[in-house]
């Protein structure tokens, strides 16, 4: 009996330490003495940063702190905005070879009435691992044919999908048809074949917006026959609004050009990803106005002659071209990564505060919640990482992350195993 | 004169490879040196003469007109060494049978492979190049010096082990592999087993048919028309393990497997060098710290496939801890170049050292190759295989500046950029002639 009430003690104070604490339920918490990275602003060297809400109540140097606040002692650690993922697997691929546990992607060609975040498992071992290292934010992407569906954004946290969606959709996602790589040997027939894939997706954007001329005029005229419900079509229609961004996942110069052209000709509201060769071409990227999503920098230079580190200094080039950019880990198993990523551009020329920002405040900005995260701000959401160091360095521990001003469990599938196989050594 | 004119048409055929310095000789100056087995020298020296390392210290005096390589702020390791990639192949699995240590990679081997010079672009200078993991026996496994120009027979290392690669799991049952061709035997983990039992078994009946006919030819009273057994390559091969003169290196990801391979090691007698990739190596931590055995891993990759689904990234570190010795390797030839990065997390997880994380990469690797006499530590004696960092190379923010092997710098970063500069500035002229003309 007595061994019972322990371990409902014991348990009852682990859920307070590890579980989810609510800055809300008990009022503000106090994060003091952290040198504090805002991302937007000048750094701190020891500060203070006030949750409430689930929000940054307050932030700085000299900040009064509440009678009856939680205060976390975090002297020697170092305050981040959590770091935001522009394109991963999180939730949708579990185990690679695994059919079964891969839902990123659909088959066919035009998928826009797909929603990642409606194939989001909450349960994934990835989600906790990539939330250890300070990853608090994540653009889910489904991917495959032409338009491959909507890519939406999420927290990661959460017991249900609904819990973890900040928004269902963000970019619809089209894989922008490219121009083989040995198309000297093989001149006229792939060209001919990808400008014919591109006359594709314009003559499906040229039918939605007739669609939706003709379900306009049937609302106006009730003699108007109403068209028949075309799903494709129906999902296109915030594209061609431009309230919905497209993310045309694209890589070489030439290709990057026409998808300039083609987002011009549509008049498209797009974020590119992958832009391997985007440095070829940073002329025009700039000019096009087009941020740009890096994907895993953990790859070949897709041409040899470009030089062995041509994907590492493409970031460089590209931030120094101004592009507005942002890094992504392309993965789900491999998610946590996201910082390295970033990290390697800025060992190849781009600055190290601009390789940060691209795990932070630029996504924010690229996907439109800006005003929400992406720096540590008052009145922004409080995803808050506290760390032993640089956070984008292999050695550096991540202490705490809060997620919407509530302290997550760093417990993940490795530590479980580890401890449990610690037992038998 | 010779020597110079080669190197010149081993420059024009490479135009992205750097220039090589023809002579064996360098003095490496006033970096951070860590050796790896003997602390770190701060402001220290290199000196290498013939291709060996001659002195490493503080205010070595520069022999006449040797090549300087000012190292100042930077930091000065061993040549890193891959224990376990397919790079510069020409084929990397026989999967004509599930039986083939005849095959011996050293066959197949591709000096022209430009994944030597990307190996080379991340510090590495000698590399285990196996035979892939499709057959429960696979083929013999080379380990190779990264001599980028020069022909595969120079880069061998005579001084390495002779390995026999072995894989268990899902691989060799062609788990993952559906619909590619008729199944074959093996399709499971007691086939795969009895598979390499039944081998072993055979292989020693080989012996025994070879010992009592040589036997018998000594023997006076023996017929004169005595008939030797059949020379059988695959055989001898397995012979060759069983008489200790070659190891074995294992594909294995599961701990259950893993043991199961070892109780074969003994009912056979024949020796594990390591086990390669082992995701649950930190389960049977102990067993393979009492059985001496090494383990060649990644530093997290997982969950590609459900056998390395628990590959938890504190492997390396746990492991070490327990006394097993690890070392991190690539399995790619885009990875390869980023071996300091993968090393660099076992600090992360599992909180080892500086010098333990990079043990990984170099005296451990160069131990489970049997090369550590040679190789994996900057000490004299030793061949002058060495890598230069901008920063410490278990920094995120690093990047490899030079990389030398024998005395001979391989690859090198400001080369690499003055070349590339001036293939841009000729780019440049010619499109404004062209431009010019167009006019």
């Amino acid at each position: 009996m007595i061994r019972k009430i322990l371990a409902c003690v014991v348990l009852v104070l682990l859920c307070a330490s590890f579980g989810l604490v609510r800055g809300e339920d008990s009022g503000v918490i106090a994060i003091k003495g952290a040198k504090i990275i805002p991302v937007i602003g000048e750094d701190i060297q020891e500060g203070i940063i006030l949750i409430k809400d689930g929000k940054i109540a307050d932030i700085g140097a000299n900040v009064g702190i509440p009678s009856g606040a939680i205060s976390i002692d975090a002297k020697g650690l170092t305050a981040y905005p959590g770091m935001i993922d522009s394109f991963c697997y999180l939730g949708l691929q579990e185990i690679g070879a695994v059919r079964a546990t891969v839902d990123s992607r659909e088959t066919g060609r035009f998928n826009p009435q797909v929603k990642a975040v409606e194939a989001i498992w909450p349960d994934s071992m990835h989600i906790p691992i990539s939330r250890s290292n300070g990853i608090t934010t994540a653009i889910v992407v489904c991917t495959g044919g032409l338009i491959s569906g909507q890519s939406g954004m999420i927290r990661l946290v959460g017991w249900t999908p609904e819990e973890m969606v900040i928004k269902p959709s963000v970019a619809m996602y089209i894989q922008f048809p490219s121009i083989p790589r040995f198309r000297r040997q093989t001149q006229t027939q792939p060209r001919e074949q990808t400008s014919k894939q591109i006359e594709e997706l314009k003559d499906i954007l040229n039918r939605a917006r007739y669609y939706q001329k003709r379900k306009e005029a049937a609302q106006k005229d009730t003699h108007l026959p109403l068209p028949e419900f075309d799903e494709k079509l129906e999902f296109l229609l915030p594209v061609v609004n431009r309230q919905l961004p497209v993310m045309i996942s694209v890589y070489a110069d030439k290709d990057i050009q026409a998808a300039i052209q083609f987002v011009k000709d549509e008049n498209l509201k797009a974020i590119f990803f992958g832009v391997t060769e985007g440095w070829k071409v940073a002329g025009d990227l700039k000019k096009s106005g087009i941020p740009v999503v890096f994907g895993s920098l953990n790859a070949m230079p897709p041409k040899w002659e470009d030089g062995y580190d041509s994907i590492y200094r493409n970031p460089g080039i590209l931030a120094n071209a101004g592009v507005k950019f942002a890094f992504s880990s392309q993965s789900s198993s491999a998610a946590k990564d996201l910082p390295y990523h970033a990290a390697k551009a800025a060992a190849f020329g781009l600055d190290k505060k601009e390789a940060l920002k691209g795990v932070t405040i630029y996504p924010a900005q690229i996907f439109g919640v800006d005003d929400m995260m992406g720096s540590l701000e008052k009145g922004k959401v409080a995803n808050i990482v506290l760390a032993d160091g640089d956070i984008l360095e292999l050695g550096t521990n991540i202490k705490y992350v809060f997620i919407d001003g509530i302290q997550t469990d760093l417990s993940n599938r490795y530590t479980e195993l580890l401890e449990r196989y610690k037992k038998r050594h | 004169m010779k020597r110079k004119i080669i190197g010149l048409i081993v420059c024009l055929c490479f135009a992205f490879a750097p220039g090589f310095s023809s002579a064996q000789d360098l003095l490496i100056k006033n970096g951070t040196i860590l050796t790896i087995t003997r602390g770190t020298i701060s402001n220290g020296d290199v000196l290498v003469v013939d291709g060996i390392i001659k002195k490493v210290g503080k205010d070595i005096k520069a022999p006449k007109g040797i090549k300087i390589v000012d190292a100042t702020g930077k930091y000065v390791i061993p040549g890193i060494i891959d224990s376990h990639t397919h790079i510069a192949l020409a084929a990397t699995n026989e999967m004509g049978n599930a039986i083939t240590p005849e095959v011996k990679m050293r066959d197949v081997l591709n000096a022209e492979s430009t994944s030597i010079y990307t190996a080379l672009s991340g510090g590495v200078t000698m590399v285990h190049t196996m035979h892939g993991s499709g057959n429960p026996i696979g083929g013999e496994n080379i380990v190779i010096k990264m001599k980028w120009g020069k022909t595969s027979e120079e880069m061998i290392v005579h001084e390495a082990y002779r390995t026999l690669k072995f894989a268990l799991g899902e691989n060799p049952k062609r788990a993952n592999f559906s619909g590619a061709g008729t199944p074959r035997y093996p399709q499971s983990r007691m086939g795969v087993n009895a598979i390499i039992r039944r081998e072993f078994k055979k292989a020693k009946n080989y012996m025994e048919q070879w010992d009592r006919y040589l036997n018998a030819k000594k023997s006076k009273k023996s017929a004169k028309n005595l008939i030797p057994p059949k020379k059988d390559l695959q055989m001898e091969q397995l012979a060759d393990m069983m008489r200790g003169k070659m190891w074995a290196r294992c594909h294995s990801y599961r701990a259950d497997e893993t043991l199961e391979f070892i109780k074969l090691s003994k009912e056979f007698g024949f020796k594990i060098a390591a086990f390669e990739h082992i995701s649950e190596a930190f389960k049977i931590a102990k067993e393979l710290a009492e059985e001496g055995i090494g383990i060649s891993i990644f530093a997290d990759s997982w969950a590609y496939k459900v056998e390395a689904s628990e590959g938890i990234a504190y492997n390396a570190a746990f492991c070490t801890q327990q006394g097993v010795l690890v070392s991190i390797n690539s399995d790619s030839g885009e990875k390869i170049r980023r071996l300091f990065n993968e090393a660099a997390k076992s600090m992360k997880y599992g909180g080892l050292s500086e010098e333990e994380a990079l043990k990984l990469i170099t005296i451990n690797a160069a131990i489970q190759l049997g090369v550590d006499k040679i190789a994996g530590s900057l000490e004299v004696g030793k061949h002058g295989d060495i890598a230069v960092f901008s920063e410490h190379p278990l920094s995120a923010y690093t990047l490899c500046e030079m990389t030398i092997v024998e005395g001979e710098i391989c690859f090198d970063r400001a080369q690499y950029l003055k070349e590339r500069k001036e293939k841009e500035k000729k780019k440049k002229e010619k499109e404004t002639k062209k431009k010019g003309g167009e006019k």
